[in-house]
């Protein structure tokens, strides 16, 4: 991988990491509502398998933990900032919020709220690009927690039987909310629950980018190549609480310290630094690039953006605009 | 014109509409080399492949959700649910996502999915295959819930339904895929709104859904033969629901009997009933009457189950009440 390449990874995660912090801070502004679930520690995952994604071309889904996903699908910044906002101008016009960002333009199919249910809605994005043919996959983003539910079985088995070409990323953090997965889950390794679908599956470390990398383009070939779905698990680590209201008394200051000491960030910015990449200079100008990035566009766009017309309330429940050829209504003739 | 079965409208509205655009699949279970449960996809394996005729695993949830995902890329699935009891557990990716997907993302991402399905008691199917539950779709914004009485609009609905943008719930019944009527050889398309007036009359008004029109068909003539005129509506949309048609009827009939095969409480005979005193309350010449299944889980006994259900006559004996004669 080329210097720069390197180093736009690292912005990258960087601002995903920072633009998080805001949301956080706009969030105890009381700017944003609802629930939001921050992504802080995870970044090398959905940076890294992204990056070998088409992204744009290839469908990528995923839970309520959805902002970096989005952003790195192709999403713009300013209008995942101004959906959290519940401006007119957000990703969903305001309708769906931190949990429920939609870009279409980007292919990026959305962030869902139910545990689980984008397993499904991934391996249908595939079958439609499969019945297309115009090569593109589907990449489904869920945690650990979401392997407990009937959807991981029932999908695992019709992805399998059905070849779709579905990649499967499990961002496993070791917590189903604040349920640690050994009381949880029978196994730990979660990759090891597909084998029973005759699906292929791998493990690896999802702290640092550069595996995370590696190890994605190999299963994005396979699934791209063989039209056949794969399931790749990230070992990884929440930094924050599950959401807003967590203050995370189910595991311990030691644990924690442990896996910050692993944070994907200073990994790949410790590598670059002693590939003679980039420099604690140049990582600051950028941090402030970010912020004032940041600040003076995202966070100005969200504030001056319009709310919603009232009047817009029961737009988009149905089709607004349905051909009255399907619709009708019936004309009652004799009346 | 031919005399059709509502299977076999069913299945020249899969056949024609896979014809016209090749995004239309059906999924399903048995519904592929099997021929389909009620045989609404008989032989279009054969003629489409595996590929578009797709037999699914015993999955509800997730082939009903694979649909929904598909439908969001461009693809228009058909999907079979074998019996509306199965539906529940397909509740999740159809009232959490399919009803919600389009708002959630402020119109950006339809969900052009159908989903068919029978609900209502038959032949002692007892109390996990009898469900009705057309009440917990209507009740769900985002939903289209159409409930097809015969071949004509099997055939008409499905086919508009395929075309629509909007996920669409087609309420069917085990007790009608053998009804036959007559239909044009041509193609047609009927409308997915609007109740319909099947009969009309003077004195009082039986409004019905799904195979219970048949049943207010049946007490209009009783009704004949003791000289009242009953006007016989279909509501045929449960959502959005006509309630411009129930009012003009009511206001020319003062009367009203509604029968639903459903349980009453919270059902689709409450919610018309609702609907009428908002809109035309003073129009009403007697308090509505609904006709309705017992409040019990369907039993497996046959004389139990007959009795648990309305019938012709129950619709004849609710008009005569609303009509202030007993």
């Amino acid at each position: 991988m080329k210097p720069e390449d390197q180093k736009r990874l690292l912005r990258e995660m960087i601002f995903y990491r920072r633009f998080e912090d805001r949301c956080f801070e706009a969030y105890m502004e009381r700017k944003v509502g609802g629930f939001l679930h921050l992504y802080s520690g995870q970044e090398a995952v959905a940076t890294g398998v992204l990056e070998q994604a088409k992204t744009g071309h290839d469908y990528v889904i995923t839970g309520y933990r959805d902002h970096v996903h989005a952003l790195k699908s192709g999403a713009p910044a300013r209008e995942v900032m101004a959906e959290l906002y519940g401006k007119e101008t957000g990703s969903s016009k305001g309708r769906g919020g931190s949990m429920h960002i939609f870009d279409p333009t980007a292919n990026f199919m959305g962030g869902y709220a139910l545990v689980g249910q984008p397993f499904p809605l991934a391996a249908g994005l595939a079958l439609g690009a499969k019945h297309r043919g115009e090569g593109q996959i589907a990449i489904c983003f869920l945690g650990d927690g979401a392997n407990n539910q009937g959807t991981f079985h029932e999908t695992m088995n019709m992805a399998s039987v059905w070849n779709l070409p579905v990649l499967f990323v499990c961002e496993n953090n070791e917590y189903a909310i604040g349920t640690h997965i050994d009381r949880s889950t029978a196994v730990r390794d979660q990759y090891k629950r597909v084998c029973g679908y005759n699906m292929e599956a791998s493990q690896h470390d999802g702290m640092d980018i550069d595996t995370v990398m590696e190890a994605a383009a190999k299963a994005i070939d396979y699934v791209r190549g063989k039209s056949k779905p794969y399931f790749i698990e990230f070992m990884t680590y929440r930094f924050r609480g599950h959401s807003m209201s967590d203050a995370k008394s189910y595991r311990t200051k030691e644990e924690e310290a442990e896996w910050e000491k692993r944070d994907p960030i200073k990994v790949y910015s410790r590598r670059l630094k002693k590939a003679g990449i980039i420099s604690d200079a140049d990582i600051k100008a950028m941090e402030k690039e970010i912020d004032d990035e940041i600040e003076n566009d995202i966070i100005k766009f969200a504030e001056e953006s319009p709310e919603p017309k009232i009047e817009d309330l029961t737009r988009y429940v149905l089709d607004d605009n349905p051909d009255p050829r399907w619709i009708g209504p019936l004309v009652n003739e004799g009346e | 014109m031919a005399e059709t079965a509502y299977w076999e409208a069913i299945r020249r509205a899969h056949d024609e509409e896979m014809t016209n655009d090749k995004m239309v699949i059906a999924m399903g279970e048995d519904i592929g080399v099997a021929g389909g449960t009620y045989k609404a996809t008989s032989g279009l394996f054969d003629k489409y492949g595996p590929e578009r005729i797709i037999d699914t695993p015993i999955s509800e949830n997730s082939y009903t959700g694979i649909g929904i995902g598909a439908s969001m890329v461009g693809m228009r699935p058909i999907i079979e649910i074998m019996s509306i009891n199965f539906a529940l557990l397909a509740l999740d990716t159809i009232i959490n996502a399919a009803a919600k997907i389009r708002y959630m993302s402020g119109g950006r991402i339809a969900c052009p999915v159908v989903i068919r399905t029978p609900g209502g008691t038959a032949h002692q199917l007892a109390a996990q295959h009898s469900a009705r539950l057309a009440r917990m779709f209507m009740s769900t914004a985002g939903l289209r819930v159409v409930t097809p009485r015969g071949p004509v609009d099997a055939y008409g609905m499905l086919k508009s339904a395929v075309r629509c943008n909007d996920p669409v719930i087609i309420i069917e019944h085990e007790r009608m895929y053998n009804m036959k009527e007559e239909m044009p050889d041509e193609e047609f398309f009927r409308p997915l709104e609007g109740a319909e007036i099947v009969r009309h009359g003077t004195d009082i008004t039986l409004i019905g859904y799904n195979y219970n029109v048949h049943l207010c068909l049946g007490a209009a003539d009783k009704l004949a033969k003791d000289g009242i005129s009953a006007e016989v509506l279909d509501l045929r949309s449960l959502k959005p629901l006509d309630r411009e048609t129930i009012r003009r009827s009511v206001e020319k009939t003062h009367r009203v009997v509604i029968a639903e095969e459903d349980e009453a409480p919270v059902g689709v005979g409450a919610e018309i009933m609702a609907a009428i005193n908002e809109d035309c309350f003073f129009a009403l010449d007697a308090q509505p009457i609904r006709v309705h299944a017992a409040d019990v889980p369907v039993p497996y006994n046959a004389r139990l189950e007959k009795e648990a259900i309305p019938d012709v006559e129950d619709v004849y004996q609710g008009a005569l009440k609303a009509l202030g004669k007993i």
